[in-house]
């Protein structure tokens, strides 16, 4: 007993709110996200040993291949390095990428009711990724077609619903909410839309995976251009972390303290479209992450951004790999729509925040 | 000449117009503008502090046009206390105050031993270092007033605008933190509400009345029972108070039927 007692208090040491030791929570987090790759990785519908999927992975390294013994069966080396290990990275990166996304939005609206879901920014990438997919519309992009339809969606509906809810200068949480609600439902009629009248039959199949959000289709293709995007938008907005902080105090407070504000929120705008339609192309509408992860990350280690980063990506990657488990646990040998779950549970904290927001 | 602002207007919507502004402010300058509700004051302010772009006029800092200069270099030469103190998220004290060095990093200096030493100086001037680690969110309206004053003077400039810094002050706070802006020596462009605050502190007011600058002068020379009639419509009792040396302005309620002067 003594023994867990002192590891709890160690941990409520390194996760103190007034004076986090952000090196051993960077620490903690990545090792837990480590034990999330290799046991998600071995579960679902065919299980798969966590010292099996290391041998697994291990036996890739070119340098140590002849060292490893192959103590697991070819099908369980295919279940794992073709299906389960891309998607769980991609789970890390869609949870990295759907936390940051959050955060700055809710920077650049300066509150934490924003979310690329709520704000229908994920139905507006869907919208024109639909658009693109099934009328080839931007064909011309090339092999990125996709994702770049589904930025142009997302950035549209940023703008769109930032000008709806700016009201003399200022960012109206009703009309924010309000006009996210409508705005989603509008691009989410006008997804229905274009796939009914899809050429093909894949249309409705389709439509149904951007609204509902899921990994399933997982590849290591897929992983390339969303890790390059996240990976870049995350050094861009920690190099700005001051600009973000400054930008809570409001518009002019941040003017007087040196920051050029209409940049900063055109760098927002396009770095949370960059991030919202790189990821809804590859994983659909998945809600609330970016709603509830930030969120999560502040009550841990307080509003810097240069702390709020790192550590809402960590955490939004962990989360999104272990309700994809569950997606393909619960109903095995089917699978849930990863975004279902996350709407099933997100909803509700959404509200309680609603809740609370409002008594202050 | 420091600050050199010509023929300024802004329409502001459709109200709290301020036109033909003219104001001038010298190094060392501890200037008021003083005026009723709604006369502009804010709205001169802001157009000073780059919150609002004019419609037209000009306004020179230190010889430079101040709405060509990149906000970074107005930052560093022009500290701010606004009536915005509303933060959404949870922030510690000491990380509002150290937003105060933003002007003077670039995109990759991390926060150095000076910077914290500067924030804890800038605490301990306001007699908060012991509140460092407190969370804004909880402080009450003057606290979080005197950690916004903080966050200026952890930006280390020696030119102040302060839009009615002591509005949510009890007394012993309002003089506390005139006599703080008054020992740093700085220049300070000031809107203040309390006339008698304005005589204590400043050596030159502008008075604002419907949006123009109607008089400019010393406290000696403005604050006349004439001119708080005029700008105020109210009756004042003013004297030259024996222990300060200053003006000292007694206001007449007409509830009292005193006696026409």
């Amino acid at each position: 007993m003594n023994h867990v007692k002192r590891w709890y208090e160690s941990i409520g040491k390194i996760l103190n709110k007034t004076d986090p030791n952000m090196p051993a929570i960077l620490i903690l987090f990545s090792i837990v996200a480590l034990f999330s790759i290799v046991f998600a990785i071995g579960l679902g519908p065919v299980s798969v040993t966590p010292s099996n999927v290391i041998k697994i992975l291990l036996s890739r390294i070119p340098f140590l291949t002849d060292y490893i013994a192959m103590t697991w069966e070819q099908l369980d080396e295919n279940i794992v390095w073709g299906l389960r290990f891309p998607r769980v990275l991609l789970g890390m990166m869609v949870g990295a990428s759907l936390a940051m996304t959050g955060t700055a939005m809710q920077a650049l609206v300066r509150n934490h009711l924003a979310d690329p879901f709520i704000l229908g920014v994920s139905s507006g990438a869907a919208a024109t990724a639909t658009l693109g997919m099934l009328f080839g519309v931007f064909a011309f992009l090339g092999t990125y077609a996709l994702s770049i339809s589904a930025f142009l969606g997302a950035a549209m509906t940023i703008i769109l619903v930032y000008s709806i809810s700016r009201v003399k200068g200022r960012i109206n949480i009703t009309q924010l909410l309000l006009s996210g609600v409508a705005i989603s439902m509008i691009m989410d009629g006008i997804t229905k839309m274009i796939t009914l009248s899809a050429p093909n039959a894949l249309g409705l199949h389709n439509a149904a995976f951007w609204m509902s959000g899921s990994l399933a289709g997982a590849k290591w293709a897929y992983l390339t251009l969303p890790f390059v995007t996240t990976i870049i938008c995350m050094v861009i907005l920690m190099l700005n972390y001051r600009a973000l902080n400054a930008l809570l105090l409001g518009d002019e407070t941040a003017g007087t303290l040196g920051i050029n504000v209409r940049r900063i929120q055109k760098m927002l705008v396009l770095v949370s479209s960059l991030l919202a339609g790189t990821t809804i192309a590859v994983s659909g509408a998945i809600g609330f992450v970016g709603l509830m992860v930030p969120h999560i990350t502040r009550l841990l280690v307080g509003g810097d951004h240069k702390r709020v980063f790192p550590v809402c990506a960590l955490l939004g990657g962990i989360l999104v790999v272990w309700v994809d488990v569950a997606a393909r646990m619960v109903i095995a040998p089917a699978e849930l729509p990863l975004g279902v779950l996350t709407a099933v549970f997100g909803g509700p904290f959404f509200i309680w925040l609603l809740k609370k927001n409002t008594k202050v | 000449m420091r600050l050199k602002v010509s023929d300024l207007s802004f329409a502001y919507y459709d109200k709290n117009i301020i036109e033909d502004i003219c104001l001038n402010v010298s190094r060392g300058d501890f200037v008021g503008i003083i005026g009723p509700n709604g006369s502009g004051k804010s709205t001169v302010l802001k157009n000073l502090y780059r919150a609002l772009n004019p419609d037209s006029g000009a306004a020179e800092l230190d010889g430079e046009d101040l709405y060509q200069m990149s906000y970074k270099k107005s930052a560093a030469k022009l500290g701010v206390v606004g009536q915005e103190n509303f933060v959404p998220f949870d922030f510690k004290v000491e990380e509002i105050v150290a937003m105060g060095r933003s002007p003077h990093k670039k995109l990759f200096d991390g926060d150095s031993a000076r910077d914290k030493e500067i924030v804890m100086q800038s605490l301990a001037q306001i007699g908060m270092q012991d509140m460092a680690k407190r969370n804004y969110l909880h402080l009450s309206g003057g606290e979080k007033q005197r950690v916004l004053l903080a966050r200026v003077l952890a930006q280390q400039t020696d030119f102040l605008i302060l839009d009615e810094p002591t509005n949510h002050l009890d007394i012993y706070y309002q003089l506390q933190i005139f006599d703080l802006v008054k020992s740093l020596g700085v220049t300070v462009l000031s809107a203040i509400h309390d006339l008698n605050i304005a005589a204590l502190y400043c050596n030159r007011l502008y008075v604002l009345k419907e949006g123009r600058i109607s008089r400019t002068g010393t406290p000696e020379e403005i604050l006349t029972p004439e001119i708080i009639y005029e700008v105020y419509g109210i009756r004042a009792d003013v004297r030259l108070h024996p222990v300060t040396g200053k003006i000292s302005i007694t206001f007449l309620p007409g509830s009292l039927n005193l006696a026409q002067q």
